[in-house]
């Protein structure tokens, strides 16, 4: 039996090793890029350890430095928690295998360093207690995000790399700033004794002017409208591997925050959820109308993410177990679908050359295999049943009515066909019209068999969810009562002392 | 003491702004690295101000006496390093961005979203 130290500091020291690894392995590509597949399949393995103790809803936490709560730095995983570092540590296997066989222009020494770097801060991000470490993870996660999106040094990278440097910087001040005001009120950083804290502040203005500064500094990550503009200026001119690290996990880092925040810190009010839920309309509606006036693969699934997003947030504005277990199962969902669909984005710019739809076309023919995996995700995040997007969208909707915010539940069925819209654009422009220019000619060496079997893992986890939800919807109805009865979280944090075996 | 720092504060804010709201880079980057200062200084006012002792307990003695808040100190410092090596990377970035756009103003930095090639209808007008 692995002591909850070990852990829970197994999924931050594996990707640690990563970085260092894949520094030391530099000049050597081939074996750099072995090396980043396995230790992306030692994190997969410490992730699935982590939620094979969680899933029973015992909750382990630990303290570094032999400090006791709420002292030092606790490090905690709920059923949330374990879930994201799971997923977390899919996409990295996913992605890192997708490598594998990636073209050599997109493949720099760089990538393997920050790209472990990423998943580290990412799930820092996510495992840990205490709202200054998290300000520190984000910081991490942000620093390795600069480097990837600039790895090429394009023009194109230069300048998406100034805007999202810039924007991100201002944002994560405003974060900083709001935990130095939540530490003035409260006196305390670690987020168990916070929630206990902070009910007890007499001026209940103050609460709400820090609450909205928490969501004003985890919008900007989670991109909701109307700070979403990082996102479409930046992200498409990353190469395909970092474009779908990026898309799974730094937007879902920032709901993740929000989720966390708005259970345990600050439960939603009635007005909170006002302005919660008109943020995720409009985050739902700017997205998916974004997304339908263009005509580059990788603009259109940019401005989805936004759109998907506001799915996300609709579950924290009703805040009910059920919509909560909504939020949570959509997460899942999203990463893994979303990935997906910009990988099969990189596998047609290989083939075709370009990521214009109106430049390519005719892939149902070049490429069938190609086309048959394109539909599972398009079709899943436009919400067909039987597959994951459908289960998602019904437990986003029917709280929705449940809780009688039926402006809710409209917005996100009809953005639901929206989005089908754009995926129909997809298809129809890059695999069923004949193209106009003959696709050029491939160098012969090129290979897409790794390429191919994530995006088949990917749209294979996709069909699992799809076609057996119930272990996934009961995994997530529990995340969410663990949220809105967090009792058992704070009693894990604070009663939880470094105990080395 | 509180009230010119909390004054200072506001000041530091107000021109951290201004200078973010800027279209040159150059400008921009002076603006978060006030920005940054304005939450170190930030901390430290929200940690209170007392006395200046340092927190260190005596030989014999189990508790503390009346001293310095250590806690936003440790605190700072470490935001001062992520915002240093941040700052670091941002000047970096900013000088290969003028070496190979030959600006460093934002409005005329159009690669990543030039203005027209987005809709259809500007896609037919290139043509």
């Amino acid at each position: 039996m692995i002591s909850s130290h070990a852990l829970l500091t197994l999924p931050i020291l594996v990707p640690l090793s990563g970085l260092a690894l894949t520094t030391l392995l530099w000049r050597m590509p081939r074996l750099q890029r072995i090396a980043s597949l396995v230790v992306s399949g030692m994190f997969l393995y410490s992730a699935i350890a982590l939620i094979n103790v969680t899933i029973d809803g015992t909750i382990p936490a630990t303290q570094f430095g032999s400090w006791k709560a709420p002292f030092g730095i606790s490090f905690v995983a709920d059923n949330l928690t374990s879930a994201m570092v799971l997923i977390t540590a899919i996409m990295s296997v996913v992605v890192a295998l997708y490598h594998l066989t990636e073209s050599k222009e997109n493949s720099q020494p760089m990538f393997h360093p920050l790209y472990h770097g990423l998943l580290l801060g990412v799930t820092g991000a996510f495992m840990t207690g205490d709202i200054f470490n998290m300000y520190v993870w984000f910081e991490i996660m942000l620093i390795a995000s600069f480097g990837l999106l600039v790895i090429e040094g394009t023009k194109e990278q230069l300048d998406a790399g100034v805007k999202y440097v810039m924007l991100n910087l201002v944002m994560t001040t405003v974060f900083l700033v709001a935990v130095a005001f939540l530490y003035g009120a409260t006196g305390t950083l670690n987020m168990a004794d916070l929630a206990n804290r902070v009910p007890t502040i007499e001026n209940t203005g103050l609460v709400s002017a820090l609450a909205l500064l928490f969501l004003l500094a985890f919008a900007s990550k989670a991109a909701l409208f109307p700070l979403f503009f990082w996102l479409p200026a930046s992200y498409h001119a990353a190469s395909t591997p970092i474009l779908a690290i990026f898309a799974a996990l730094l937007t879902k880092v920032g709901v993740y925050a929000i989720v966390r925040c708005f259970t345990l810190i600050f439960p939603v009010t009635e007005s909170l959820a006002i302005i919660i839920g008109i943020i995720a309309v409009l985050t739902m509606v700017t997205g998916v109308l974004g997304a339908a006036s263009h005509f580059d693969i990788r603009k259109i699934l940019s401005f989805h993410i936004i759109s998907q997003v506001g799915y996300m947030l609709v579950g924290v504005a009703i805040s009910t177990p059920l919509a909560l277990a909504g939020s949570v199962l959509y997460i899942v969902h999203h990463i893994v679908v979303k990935a997906n669909l910009f990988l099969i984005g990189g596998v047609i710019r290989r083939k075709t050359g370009s990521y214009q739809l109106k430049e390519i076309g005719g892939l149902h023919r070049t490429a069938p295999f190609l086309a048959i995996m394109f539909c599972i995700p398009a079709l899943s995040l436009a919400g067909f049943p039987p597959l994951s997007g459908f289960w998602a969208k019904y437990l986003v909707v029917k709280p929705s009515l449940d809780a009688g915010t039926w402006y809710l539940a409209a917005t996100a069925l009809i953005v639901g066909v929206l989005t089908l819209y754009s995926m129909l654009k997809i298809w129809n422009e890059a695999f069923w019209k004949t193209p106009k220019l003959p696709p050029p000619a491939q160098a012969p060496c090129v290979s897409f068999t790794a390429q191919y079997i994530a995006i088949a893992i990917l749209s294979t986890i996709t069909l699992c969810i799809g076609l057996n939800p119930e272990p996934f919807v009961t995994f997530s109805i529990e995340a969410a009562n663990q949220l809105t009865n967090n009792s058992s979280y704070i009693n894990a944090v604070l009663e939880s002392s470094y105990a080395p075996h | 003491m509180g009230p010119i720092y909390i004054v200072a504060i506001g000041v530091m804010a107000a021109i951290a702004a201004y200078l973010l709201m800027s279209r040159n880079v150059l400008r921009m980057v002076l603006g978060l690295l006030l920005l940054g200062n304005v939450a170190n200084l930030t901390i430290f006012v929200a940690g209170r101000m007392g006395p200046s002792l340092p927190p260190i307990i005596v030989d014999g003695q189990t508790t503390v006496a009346v001293s310095a808040n250590p806690l936003p100190q440790a605190l700072i410092l470490t935001a001062i390093v992520i915002s240093f090596s941040l700052i670091a990377f941002t000047v970096v970035l900013l000088n290969k961005t003028y070496q190979s756009l030959r600006t460093v103003d934002t409005e005329k930095m159009r690669e990543a979203e030039p203005i027209e090639s987005n809709s259809e209808f500007d896609i037919k007008q290139a043509k």
